[in-house]
């Protein structure tokens, strides 16, 4: 019941901006619908998206197009997240068997865009028409023009347990990480857990930099500056929360797997994450419903809080028949609308992109709870080498975190790979 | 119709080479026809890749320099195309040398890591085969059940049971670490240390890998004719020697070819280390064929540095084979 509900609520939301549709002048509708009619084309779409949890809304969306528009066809087709990179990257790259719409990751789009493989939308509907907003389309841009429109978007915050906080006296999330260290040791004499678990990926340490005012290179100096001394302030901060046991030491492997489950089971009380994951934090038995998750931005530096943005959009495959562009984009209309969207974020919790979505969506507490974190949202280099940063990222957090290497020393390391392997070009300040 | 071909070879005074591989066309076509399917397709599969990927070692390919020109579509709108600013170009040796001294990637840490990777692997898998299979070649109640049950893991395929194993030894919810608690001991951060992980790995592949040497040396075992067991207990020998001096020698032909080719397959043995250690601790238990995936298919593929990776380990298993093949002859082994 609980998940059929949202559903009503967005149905009524599409009924009642049709019937506004209607209401806007016979003749104009009945044009529309026969232009609707006439568009005829078979589109192929790869969803990324997790096929048992959030597929059957993404196909319930594809009903609702076909409603508006019978002729076009949507063969839906949903392909593992971790496989699709590459899957469409060799696809487009042979110039046989890539779809003609994907849903790709933020940090794809500058990769594909720069070897050619997506049509850029600017000029079309899609584009012009919506609002989206500015940090989520940030990542669709490459060399001035735009390859995509942002599906959802997403962020870092810090995610808690209400009920343990309650238990160490803790009323309000902590807002620095000088007040995490604080509140880890309340929860860890009064309510006898850890107080955040710090996965060791390093894409979960960006907080730490970006709060110190640290990136990592500058796009437009054409530097690289993972080494830089705000940068090594902030790992040193996420350092001595391990070392003085405030968190736990993470483990090498699958850290973010242990990372969840100890959070659904109430053996950490916080944690640095997504809003992908409350569906599934809010549905464990364990854990005590939604009710019992609070979510805050990232705790600040001491230049601020700062989280990465992440998220997926809508990309159109370059080598698509030119015929089927209009079809293209009245579903890329249809689906970024903020009627979708809404519905989206009522079934799955994910945040919407489209700025007219977020009054549809005032009494989603799911999505309200992300509003302030989003605030802190920091968009991301987003250029076509992007993909390659996290590697030696991720060795640089096992490093530091697990091995307690010397932070100064492993950034440096990082620095050097990434001169090396990842941007060449780029100068070592 | 050789009698006729040869006739008209002696007759006609064309070169003698010419008219010989006439002759043996004429002669063997069938047997050219039968090949002929089998060349084309190991030519197709094996030659042609081989011959791209070592000239690709000696270019800067990757997948962003490969075109000729870069385009950008408008939907709805026109499309313009650059010639590429940046495109491939020969470099000669400058990915090995980039490789081998450690300017990019780690090499030597991956060599370490192989040879220490495959010894292991190999070494284990051939005593623990040939235990089980001396334990199975003899009579007892229910050997056929032991014998099925026994290679059950080979039937497994590989990343399943790299994900059981690696669960097994997940430091915290694993199997392994609460039954060394239950005995008292203090649990192992398996993942968190270089050799603590290997041996992870290694004992991933151990179990995955015993089965097929125990098969191969279960069959050698049965070629070994009886005479020769009773004629040495006549002589009074104890089992040990007759282990040593009849089941060692006769398993000598089946055991170097297992051994060479468990060798190969370990050392290329990409599924267990990318699913069990994912290459933790950072980086410090990849092996040279996940180092080459990486390089590929991580971000932006570099053609050019996955091929030079694939070259060398092609060269260190060439090598391997030679030296191992030489090995043998010395000892009198028709190879």
């Amino acid at each position: 019941m609980r998940r059929t509900l949202p559903g009503l609520t967005g149905l009524a939301a599409v009924a009642l901006v049709l019937s506004a549709c209607g209401g806007g002048g016979s003749t104009d509708a009945a044009g529309d619908k026969a232009d609707h009619d006439a568009l005829k084309a078979t589109l192929t779409w790869w969803d990324t998206s997790d096929p048992t949890n959030e597929g059957p809304a993404f196909k319930e969306l594809i009903k609702r197009f076909n409603a508006e528009y019978p002729n076009v066809k949507i063969n839906y087709q949903s392909v593992p997240f971790g496989e699709a990179q590459n899957k469409f990257k060799t696809a487009a790259e042979a110039g046989e068997g890539a779809p003609d719409i994907l849903r790709a990751e933020v940090a794809w789009v500058p990769e594909f865009a720069a070897a050619g493989h997506l049509y850029a939308l600017d000029g079309t509907d899609v584009l012009e028409k919506n609002d989206f907003l500015e940090t989520a389309l940030s990542s669709d841009v490459y060399e001035g023009k735009t390859y995509g429109v942002p599906q959802v978007t997403d962020t870092l915050g810090l995610m808690y347990n209400k009920k343990l906080f309650k238990q160490a006296g803790i009323t309000e999330a902590p807002t620095t990480w000088d007040e995490v260290k604080a509140d880890a040791k309340l929860l860890k004499e009064k309510a006898h857990v850890d107080g955040i678990y710090l996965n060791s990926g390093g894409y979960f340490l960006l907080p730490f930099m970006y709060g110190e005012g640290g990136d990592l290179v500058d796009t437009e100096a054409k530097t690289i500056e993972v080494a830089s001394k705000e940068n090594k302030a902030g790992i040193a901060v996420a350092q001595d929360l391990v070392k003085s046991g405030a968190a736990p030491k993470p483990d090498a492997n699958d850290s973010y797997g242990t990372m969840m489950t100890l959070f659904k089971e109430g053996k950490v009380a916080m944690v640095i994450n997504g809003p992908w994951e409350v569906a599934n934090v809010s549905k464990d038995p364990k854990f005590g419903g939604f009710e019992n998750l609070g979510i805050a931005p990232v705790p600040a530096g001491s230049k601020g809080a700062g989280a990465p943005v992440g998220g997926h959009n809508y990309v159109v495959y370059s080598g698509m028949d030119e015929k089927k562009a209009d079809a293209a984009t009245a579903f890329l209309e249809f689906m970024t609308s903020p009627e979708s969207e809404a519905y989206i974020a009522d079934e799955l919790g994910l945040l919407p992109t489209n700025e007219a979505a977020y009054d549809l969506v005032k009494e989603n507490e799911r999505v309200t709870a992300w509003k302030s974190a989003l605030d802190v949202a920091t968009a991301r280099p987003w250029i076509p080498e992007g993909g390659l940063f996290f590697g030696p990222l991720d060795e640089m957090a096992t490093k530091v975190l697990v091995q307690g290497a010397d932070v100064s020393k492993t950034l440096d390391q990082t620095a050097a790979k990434y001169k090396a392997d990842v941007v060449p070009e780029y100068d070592l300040p | 119709m050789s009698r006729s071909s040869a006739a008209g070879s002696g007759v006609t005074p064309g070169p003698a080479r010419r008219g010989r591989l006439r002759r043996t066309l004429d002669k063997h076509w069938y047997a050219w026809a039968m090949v002929a399917p089998t060349i084309f397709v190991l030519g197709a599969l094996v030659l042609y890749p081989l011959v791209r990927g070592v000239l690709q070692s000696f270019t800067n390919l990757t997948e962003t320099n490969q075109r000729a020109e870069v385009c950008s579509k408008t939907l709805g709108g026109a499309e313009s195309c650059t010639p590429n600013p940046d495109r491939w170009h020969w470099v000669g040796f400058d990915n090995y040398t980039d490789l081998l001294t450690g300017e990019r990637g780690h090499f030597w840490l991956l060599f370490g890591n192989t040879i220490v990777w495959t010894l292991a692997c190999v070494l284990l898998h051939y005593l623990i085969g040939l235990g089980l299979a001396v334990l199975l070649n003899r009579n007892f109640r229910g050997r056929s059940l032991y014998r099925v049950l026994l290679i059950v893991p080979w039937a497994v395929p590989a990343f399943v049971s790299a994900f059981a194993w690696k669960f097994l030894f997940n430091p915290k919810f694993g199997l392994i670490n609460s039954l060394l608690m239950n005995l008292g001991l203090d649990p192992v951060e398996w993942f968190n240390h270089r050799w603590t992980a290997m041996f992870a790995a290694v004992v991933t592949n151990v179990w995955l890998g015993v089965p097929f040497m125990m098969v191969a040396i279960l069959g050698g075992l049965q070629s070994i004719p009886s005479e020769l067991y009773e004629a040495a207990e006549m002589d009074g020998t104890s089992p040990w020697q007759r282990f040593r001096h009849v089941t060692l020698p006769g398993l000598r032909p089946v055991s170097s070819t297992v051994i060479l080719l468990g060798t190969i397959w370990t050392f290329n043995m990409f599924p267990i280390i990318y699913f069990v250690t994912g290459g933790q601790p950072a980086g410090e238990t990849e092996i040279l064929v996940t180092g080459s995936y990486r390089a590929a298919f991580e971000g932006l593929r570099n053609y050019s540095l996955a091929a030079t990776y694939g070259v060398l380990i092609l060269a260190l298993l060439v090598v391997y084979a030679a030296a191992y093949r030489r090995a043998l002859k010395s000892k009198g082994e028709v190879w």
